[in-house]
């Protein structure tokens, strides 16, 4: 902040020309400020806090290693089955939404078609959860009899979460410096073995992240897996038809107005399993950006201009 | 590496289409590259394969709609424009002979009106926008303008963990923590407030913390992480220069934000915002849950409603025990409209980021 000249700014801030009622006016803003950021963070705190507070008091251990049973039990069929659901998301995602970008970013013509494909994906990206979930069901589940099922559902969910993938795979290419793709034509590389050994290889970051984000939303999400993915009392089996699969966001939107309290006491389990694994993903997401930042190519080379702002930009990216 | 040896140069050159990034990259084709049969063939492979994928959001979106709008095809033909301008919501009496009418199948009585589920999701969803967009923003600049970098990176992770708490866990804390301490502690006090226009809304029985004051509360935390995020992002771009010069001026730091910060990042904070409202639209359990899921329009703002997403979750159900299969199809109706609702907010927010990203020096929204 006025790093040509601190002392003038601040004698003129600090000068008598500023009256009373503007200083008591830039007051109030800034109180008003700090408080939207104490309302910002407060429900942070206040929902954590909540989460583990109703559970702690009646946690046991055997809540993960006990399945779901009607009068109580454990909730491991559900983490089971929310594994094998991040599983198989995070492979489909990983190949469409990595192509996707991919595309997008390096062997997509500049044209109608091209714009087409991406405002589809970003449309994509802002239909409701439940209306994709809606059209599984019905188009799915029943229209293909597949029954309550892992396929389903993780077409569903990774339906939802391809824009995020391709939107971050699309960026992290974008931002990998000229530099660097001028040095491997200049050592005579096939374009697929420079996109191999050296595009994508730098921006894995900006992917991984990317994918990151993707499985915190499948974590999260309920809607649209309540009609497709079902839900068993016993451990996800390997068919990926006719086989419903246990996941803790039903735990949670089911169990809790259970009259049993061993059932309700699951509930709030489940909870404190969700926000455990949501945080964890937040905190691998940082701690990859961390790492990667030190040799991160935009720092490099001072920035790709436009492009490294648009990625800038980017960063803020939405986990939800 | 592969050895540079110098191939045949006509070759080379002519395959090359890369766009964006290596679009100045003429000079390099003096070296010349190596282009053997598998690699000519693995890029071939390549290109082809991620074009495959670049096709399915399309498909998956033009797939929905189609299924969405055969699905709906009898619903909205029984319930024509009744659909959205009635509010009776009954799906028929179950024990009786389903009954034609129009060459549709239905339980006699059926009527639905989703007047009271497009009400209640645009009232929670504007609710949430009043509430969410001042504070995002007022977060924001005291993010960038008074927080050390430490400070900040903590606010950050809380941001990512607001976004990234489920909302069924946000929906259930809503019910049972909030709702609740808002009725006893927050809503009295609001409901005496003065008896003029704007604020007699408040007037009213506040119910028990279950209804479209608290869901559009809850909601507000569904949009506060994209624009406070975005805004922080943007402010942090606005360059030095013109800040210096206002503060030159003799400006407050209130001052500068005003008449030159906030012009810098509006177009693109407004377009967060919508895209948040798009979302806040959208959401599904947690509104479920705190606004009480019944199929009626609230009373007064603290009354019980539901919205069009709350309504499919909760009724999908039910609508199965419907043998005329109406109700199912009422709901693939309920889908589209929503959809319909959802994508224009989306189009309209795209198109300003898009401009204010061409216009301006700031790349705005990008990534969302």
């Amino acid at each position: 902040m006025a790093a040509a000249a601190p002392g003038l700014a601040g004698s003129l801030r600090g000068n008598e020309t500023v009256s009373s009622a503007r200083r008591a006016r830039n007051l109030a803003w800034w109180s008003v400020a700090a408080v939207a950021l104490l309302l910002v963070i407060a429900p942070v705190v206040w929902v954590l806090y909540g989460v583990f507070q109703q559970a702690v008091p009646n946690w046991h251990w055997t809540v993960l290693t006990q399945v779901t049973t009607g009068v109580g039990g454990g909730l491991a069929n559900a983490l089971a089955g929310t594994g094998v659901l991040l599983l198989g998301v995070g492979v489909l995602v990983a190949i469409v939404g990595i192509g996707c970008g991919l595309y997008l970013a390096e062997f997509a013509p500049t044209g109608l078609l091209t714009s087409l494909l991406r405002s589809a994906s970003e449309v994509l990206s802002g239909v409701p959860s439940i209306v994709i979930g809606y059209v599984g069901y019905v188009a799915l589940v029943v229209g293909l009899h597949w029954g309550f099922s892992l396929l389903p559902a993780v077409i569903v969910l990774t339906v939802l979460v391809i824009p995020y993938v391709a939107k971050a795979t699309e960026i992290a290419v974008g931002q990998v410096p000229l530099a660097y793709r001028e040095g491997a034509e200049a050592l005579g590389m096939a374009r697929s073995r420079m996109l191999r050994t050296v595009v994508m290889r730098s921006a894995i970051p900006g992917i991984a992240t990317g994918i990151i984000v993707a499985l915190a939303i499948s974590v999260g999400e309920t809607a649209p897996l309540l009609y497709t993915a079902g839900y068993s009392n016993s451990y996800p089996t390997a068919q990926l038809l006719h086989s419903a699969v246990p996941y803790l966001t039903y735990a949670t939107w089911t169990f809790y107005d259970d009259p049993s309290s061993a059932v309700k006491a699951l509930a709030f389990d489940s909870m404190v399993l969700l926000v455990v694994l949501v945080l964890a993903l937040i905190l691998a997401s940082r701690l990859i950006v961390r790492v990667t930042q030190k040799h991160s190519p935009a720092r490099a080379t001072g920035g790709g201009g436009r492009r490294a702002a648009r990625a800038q930009a980017a960063k803020a990216r939405p986990a939800r | 590496m592969n050895g540079g040896e110098p191939t045949d140069p006509a070759a080379a050159p002519s395959a090359r289409s890369d766009p964006g990034a290596s679009a100045g990259l003429g000079a390099s084709d003096v070296a010349t590259e190596r282009r053997s049969q598998t690699a000519r063939v693995l890029e071939r492979v390549l290109a082809g394969g991620s074009a495959v994928t670049a096709f399915i959001p399309l498909a998956a979106l033009v797939a929905m709609l189609v299924v969405l709008v055969v699905q709906a095809l009898p619903a909205i033909r029984y319930n024509g424009w009744h659909f959205l301008v009635g509010s009776a919501w009954n799906p028929g009496s179950t024990y009786s002979q389903p009954v034609r009418s129009g060459g549709i199948v239905h339980l006699p009585g059926a009527s639905y009106g989703a007047l009271p589920l497009v009400l209640g999701t645009l009232e929670t969803s504007a609710i949430a926008l009043l509430i969410g967009f001042p504070v995002a923003v007022g977060a924001a600049v005291f993010i960038v303008e008074k927080l050390p970098p430490v400070l900040a990176g903590f606010v950050g992770l809380c941001l990512e963990t607001l976004a990234g708490i489920p909302s069924v866990v946000f929906g259930l804390w809503g019910v049972l923590t909030f709702g609740p301490w808002l009725a006893r502690h927050v809503y009295p006090a609001l409901a005496h407030l003065p008896n003029v226009p704007v604020l007699d809304v408040f007037h009213g029985n506040t119910g028990y913390g279950e209804g479209l004051l608290t869901g559009g509360i809850v909601l507000s935390a569904m949009i506060i992480p994209l624009v406070a995020a975005t805004t922080r992002d943007l402010l942090r771009q606005v360059p030095e220069a013109t800040k210096e010069g206002a503060e030159a001026l003799g400006m407050t730091s209130a001052e500068v934000f005003r008449t030159v910060q906030f012009r810098w990042v509006r177009t693109g904070v407004i377009g967060a915002a919508i895209l948040g409202l798009g979302r806040a639209l959208g959401e599904t359990v947690a509104v479920a849950l705190v606004t009480g899921s019944v199929l009626q329009s609230a009373t007064n703002i603290y009354g019980t409603t539901t919205t069009i997403a709350a309504t499919i979750v909760s009724q999908l159900d039910t609508a199965q025990g419907d043998p005329t299969g109406l109700y199912v199809r009422v709901l693939a109706e309920a889908a589209l409209v929503l959809m319909a609702i959802t994508l224009l907010v989306n189009v309209v927010a795209r198109r300003i980021v898009h401009r204010a990203s061409r216009g301006v020096a700031l790349p705005v929204g990008v990534g969302f």
